[in-house]
């Protein structure tokens, strides 16, 4: 349970590296979380080679929302658009190395959620998503 | 005198556990539902055991043990809360369907278009969505109490908002957020002024403190069993005689009825024109014993015992640097704390105390427009019972001492 509150996760959530809009984006797409009012937006920007040229997140919400937001942005930064559409639940549980309950684990997922939604042009995101 | 918490917390089997090796179970999260005495457990055990069997239906010895002890929980709910007759005493799934079944009964039979309901801005969303799901299908107009700074329901602008002649005036007994006890007579007295009927939603207050439907001279009391040391799956639904006698049935079905056609049904009498179905037997004998538990402790003494833990607790709560409670002072409220840790989101406080054993709730609670009112999306709620003691307060602080720790 200690492995809950990481250090990496703490750090990431009062320091985040990515946190911020991006004027202009290509890419937009926001969800939350009704449980717990989690909140997360994504803009983001590609090159025209289809990579992730940046990429942003705002919102609010727990620890693990917020950091596994900043760590999933660092990770896809640099990499193909198409790429982000092949992650998924394990992915984002390898960055933030820790496992969780039920409860938790759509705080964590939140953030893949809005992501992949953002990358396919979706209107709405669904769990199936990030299954 | 006061409550012998040793002997009352050994009545309750679930707090004698351990949430991990070595950490006991803090359980401060009966406002979402109180642990269970073994008086309730061994009432409900011994039901499956001995007198399992339909009610009101079969003239076998089992059936009619059942169909006694089913109605004789009614008739303990009915001395409980003051009802005339526990012809009065109807029993639903919970308070949230309580009330639905008033909204889709008495409201669908009396509101028009244009007519007027008046709600607060600390309702639970179950006594704000089933009325806005009439306003939408119906066209009544929705009102609302505001709710002031400190936690407390504005009655100036109450008495200004009944002017608009409300038809009905719904409102909770007590805030499972910020604790509020509403001045529910006085408030009654006002709506009946008005030519307004009223609903109270008993949820919080029932289980804390005694309720005591005829001195309210409530038209409608709805409270759920599981929240009163009572099993989940059975609430009661208390209704004046001549609304309950006037309302169109509810869910239409085997018992409800006095005689079925094949085109058409005559209602059964009161309560059972509102029970279709077979209902929760178990449960509703469970909720007697709960209801005979709680009669024996005493609820003055139970609401004295929340009263010390409550001030005690908010005291100690407000000596944390960074934390923020919501609520009127402790005596305007039952014993419930709602509060922010600055810098630390809610669910990360209650994961974090969750180490320690101490179960306290996350989010907002069923009442997000309240949290919205107070521009947070979520609070941490520490709430408390006949069983909680000061020593598990103290636990609670250093835990909170610990998140701030952590998040450092």
């Amino acid at each position: 349970m200690d492995d809950l509150y990481r250090e990496i996760i703490i750090e990431r959530y009062k320091n985040p590296s990515h946190r911020g809009r991006l004027d202009p984006h290509d890419i937009q797409f926001a969800d939350n979380n009704p449980l717990c009012g989690d909140h997360i937006e994504i803009t983001l920007r590609t090159a025209a080679d289809g990579t992730i040229e940046d990429a942003r997140f705002e919102g609010h919400g727990c620890a693990i929302s917020q950091a596994s937001a900043d760590l999933l942005l660092d990770s896809v930064i640099g990499k193909p658009l198409e790429d982000v559409k092949r992650l998924n639940k394990q992915d984002v549980l390898d960055l933030l190395g820790i496992e969780l309950g039920p409860v938790r684990l759509k705080c964590a997922l939140l953030s893949l959620k809005v992501l992949k939604a953002g990358a396919y042009g979706l209107g709405e995101a669904s769990d199936e998503l990030v299954e | 005198m006061s409550l012998d918490l040793n002997n009352i917390r050994k009545d309750f089997p679930a707090l004698q556990r351990e949430t991990a090796a070595g950490v006991p179970l803090v359980y401060l999260d009966s406002t979402a539902t109180s642990q269970k005495p073994l008086a309730v457990i061994e009432a409900m055990n011994y039901f499956y055991r001995h007198s399992n069997a339909n009610i009101h239906r079969g003239v076998h010895t089992l059936a009619e043990e059942a169909t006694a002890l089913y109605e004789g929980a009614r008739e303990k709910v009915a001395a409980f809360i003051n009802a005339p007759s526990a012809r009065q005493v109807i029993y639903t799934r919970n308070t949230t369907e309580s009330i639905n079944l008033v909204a889709h009964t008495w409201a669908r039979a009396n509101l028009k278009a244009g007519e007027r309901i008046l709600l607060t801005e600390m309702e639970h969303h179950s006594n704000l969505v089933p009325w806005q799901i009439l306003q939408a299908e119906r066209g009544v107009e929705l009102d609302f109490i505001p709710v002031t700074e400190d936690g407390l329901l504005d009655l100036n602008a109450y008495k200004t908002l009944l002017a608009r002649t409300p038809k009905l005036v719904a409102f909770t007994q007590m805030s499972n957020v910020l604790g509020t006890i509403n001045p529910a007579a006085e408030m009654i007295r006002l709506a009946h002024q008005a030519g307004a009927i009223t609903l109270v939603d008993g949820a919080q207050s029932v289980p804390h403190f005694r309720v005591d439907v005829q001195a309210l001279d409530a038209d409608f009391l709805a409270f759920s069993a599981h929240k009163m040391c009572g099993p989940t799956g059975v609430g009661v639904l208390y209704g004046k005689e001549d609304l309950l006698e006037s309302m169109p049935p509810f869910l239409g079905g085997g018992d409800m009825i006095k005689e079925v056609k094949l085109r058409s049904f005559k209602p059964n009498s009161l309560p059972y024109k509102f029970e279709a179905g077979t209902p929760a037997i178990a449960e509703a004998v469970g909720l007697g014993a709960a209801v005979d538990y709680l009669t024996e402790v005493g609820m003055d003494r139970i609401a004295a015992h929340e009263r010390e833990i409550t001030e005690y607790a908010l005291e100690r709560l407000e000596e944390i640097p960074g934390v923020k409670l919501f609520g009127p002072s402790a005596d305007k409220k039952g014993g419930v704390a709602a509060f922010t840790l600055e810098g630390v989101h809610p669910h990360d406080v209650a994961q974090i105390l969750d180490r320690d054993g101490i179960a306290v709730r996350a989010g907002h609670h069923c009442a997000q427009p309240l949290h919205e009112k107070f521009g947070i999306p979520a609070t941490s709620r520490a709430s408390f019972y006949l069983y909680n003691t000061k020593a598990e307060v103290d636990l609670l602080v250093n835990g909170i001492y610990k998140v701030k720790e952590l998040f450092g």
